[in-house]
């Protein structure tokens, strides 16, 4: 068969919503965008723990602390996941995670954004859970199969995390007026990484329509973006809190709530490695693994030393 | 069903201190390996193993915080003791230091741990018998997963083994102090609350050896090292304040809110 009759196949697949496994036959442009999207996803998981790991050693109390800990926990397994759906495209673990801490792979960069006050933790819970959500519901829906089903896993532990961050400031929104400050900053802050965190406008997204027609993605980003503002505006009401946009405003036309303009100059210099803690996470990551690395090796060595004696006691 | 009277109940409330805090301290500690471990399995486990720690800490105090009536929580148990008022063991309290230390240290303390909560189970306090049955599954895991680590370390590559050695020397001298009781154990151990500690040692021991054997680790010499003790009775090392300025940080500097 040829490329083309092979690609065609493929397409027919894709477009009778069958889903694409490891074994068949996809075109090399589909497996390099699926590697470099779940790798990035799975790049996400890990470094996203660090922000919130930055407030386990405080949680204000004992039931929050476990729940902090038992959440970034999940966020470690989500990473597991997501590098094994990888190595079915035939990427090792250490080769993406080799990726990540040479600066050639990319991670959210809503991660790059520090976590200051405790309410931070409850606000990354709300918004920043939220938004990926949204995202995550989608790819549950994918076309690739091992990514389709490693986030139908990860949606369901997901908005767990969502409420228990909508919960934390639940809790502060009706505290103390230096709680509901707490709250009302952190709420300030996030607000608009949280919306960076869709990506750029869908005439600038330079991998949206082929993402589209292979049916990795099935929403664009400004389809996804408009949701969450939408369901974001909503549940603000409830901690009566506000959110940092004079523009934010229902269109009863439209059936949505208009909002103002990214700041996008900031979110490319995120991208490009120049948020407030870009190369914090980063080295944490390096210095994670590195200072790692003997204890691999040894793994690694007692394992061969246990098979050279089991291989002597059989001869 | 034991009821205690009032001297017995402020000494069966420190025990129960000492046991949260034993729990608690070092899943504070194990708790800084989250995002940061040598390997994401890894990860996971040192932070299911703080979880589990956390689980039982929790219980000792909510244990505690019942008789102790008024508005004693777990949390203002946590949250609002200094450090001459915590009893945790010295060794929990120590800096992570590398992974073997934290091994290390998992692995004497789990091996303790399993031991006490054994001896635990047929306690008059039906409360404390039935945490240490709930949590004995978990501590069974915590002793598998460290004992293996140890001995992956040991018998690894010349420098793990080395790194073993070295964190053997290090925490070596806190380990006496799981055996010397202080008063409310002996209280305990009166009243049919909990066991004579120092009779847990030769168990103890037992295991270590046989562990530290197939590690290829030389094991101390018994009775030869000067053991370090006071954490029991609320004299602890300096490292002691840190970890309580850190963790109590919110409670302190907002008192009164609710989180």
């Amino acid at each position: 068969m040829s490329v083309q009759e092979l690609e065609q196949l493929f397409q027919a697949k894709v477009d009778q919503e069958i889903k694409i496994e490891p074994k068949d036959w996809m075109p090399d442009a589909y497996r390099k965008t699926l590697v470099r999207q779940i790798s990035q996803h799975a790049h996400s998981e890990i470094v996203g723990m660090l922000p919130e790991g930055n407030w386990i050693s405080r949680a204000p109390t004992l039931k929050r602390k476990a729940i902090l800990l038992a959440k970034v926990q999940d966020e470690a397994g989500h990473g597991l996941y997501l590098y094994s759906a990888v190595e079915t495209l035939g990427t090792t673990r250490n080769q993406t995670i080799e990726d990540l801490h040479s600066g050639k792979a990319k991670y959210s960069s809503i991660f790059n954004y520090p976590t200051l006050t405790w309410a931070d933790i409850g606000a990354v819970g709300w918004l920043v859970d939220g938004a990926a959500i949204l995202n995550q519901v989608m790819l549950c829906r994918t076309s690739y199969g091992p990514y389709a089903r490693a986030m139908v896993r990860i949606c369901k532990e997901e908005s767990f995390h969502q409420r228990q961050g909508f919960d934390i400031l639940l809790q502060l929104s009706q505290g103390t007026p230096e709680q509901k400050a707490m709250c009302q900053d952190a709420i300030n802050r996030w607000w608009w990484p949280s919306l960076m965190m869709f990506g750029p406008k869908d005439g600038e997204s330079t991998h949206s329509d082929q993402s589209m027609t292979w049916k990795i993605k099935r929403k664009s980003n400004d389809e996804l973006r408009q949701q969450f503002v939408d369901m974001i505006v909503e549940q603000a009401k409830i901690l009566h809190m506000t959110l940092p946009d004079p523009e934010l405003k229902w269109n009863e036309a439209r059936g949505h709530y208009d909002f103002g303009e990214i700041d996008w100059v900031e979110f490319w210099n995120v991208v490009k490695g120049n948020g407030p803690c870009n190369k914090e996470r980063l080295q944490a990551r390096r210095d994670a693994w590195e200072e790692g690395a003997w204890v691999r090796e040894a793994a690694a060595a007692h394992a061969a030393k246990r098979k050279d004696r089991q291989a002597q006691q059989v001869a | 069903m034991y009821e205690p009277d009032n001297d017995d109940a402020a000494s069966l409330i420190h025990y129960l201190l000492y046991l949260g805090d034993n729990a608690l301290v070092l899943s504070q500690r194990n708790s800084a390996w989250c995002g940061h471990g040598p390997v994401l399995e890894q990860d996971i486990a040192i932070t299911n193993i703080s979880l589990d720690l956390i689980g039982q800490a929790r219980s000792f105090y909510q244990y505690a915080a019942s008789l102790e009536g008024k508005e004693v929580t777990e949390d203002t148990l946590a949250y609002l003791r200094g450090e001459r008022a915590y009893y945790n063991c010295l060794l929990l309290e120590l800096p992570n230091g590398d992974w073997g230390h934290t091994i290390l240290r998992q692995f004497f303390f789990s091996v303790f741990q399993q031991q006490l909560y054994k001896q635990l189970l047929p306690s008059k306090d039906s409360t404390i018998a039935a945490i240490a049955e709930k949590s004995l599954k978990e501590v069974a895991y915590h002793v598998r997963w460290s004992s293996e680590w140890v001995i992956r370390l040991g018998d690894g590559t010349e420098e793990s083994q080395a790194r073993m050695e070295k964190a053997l020397v290090a925490l070596w001298a806190y380990t006496g102090e799981f055996f010397q009781p202080a008063e409310y154990e002996l209280a305990a151990a009166r009243e049919g609350i909990g066991p004579v500690v120092a009779a847990l040692q030769p168990g103890w021991w037992q295991q270590v050896q046989e562990v530290l054997a197939e590690a290829t680790l030389q094991a101390p010499e018994q009775g030869k090292t000067w053991m370090q003790t006071g954490g029991k009775t609320g004299r602890h090392t300096e490292h002691m304040g840190y970890l309580l300025a850190e963790m109590q940080y919110l409670q302190r500097a907002y008192p009164g809110a609710t989180w």
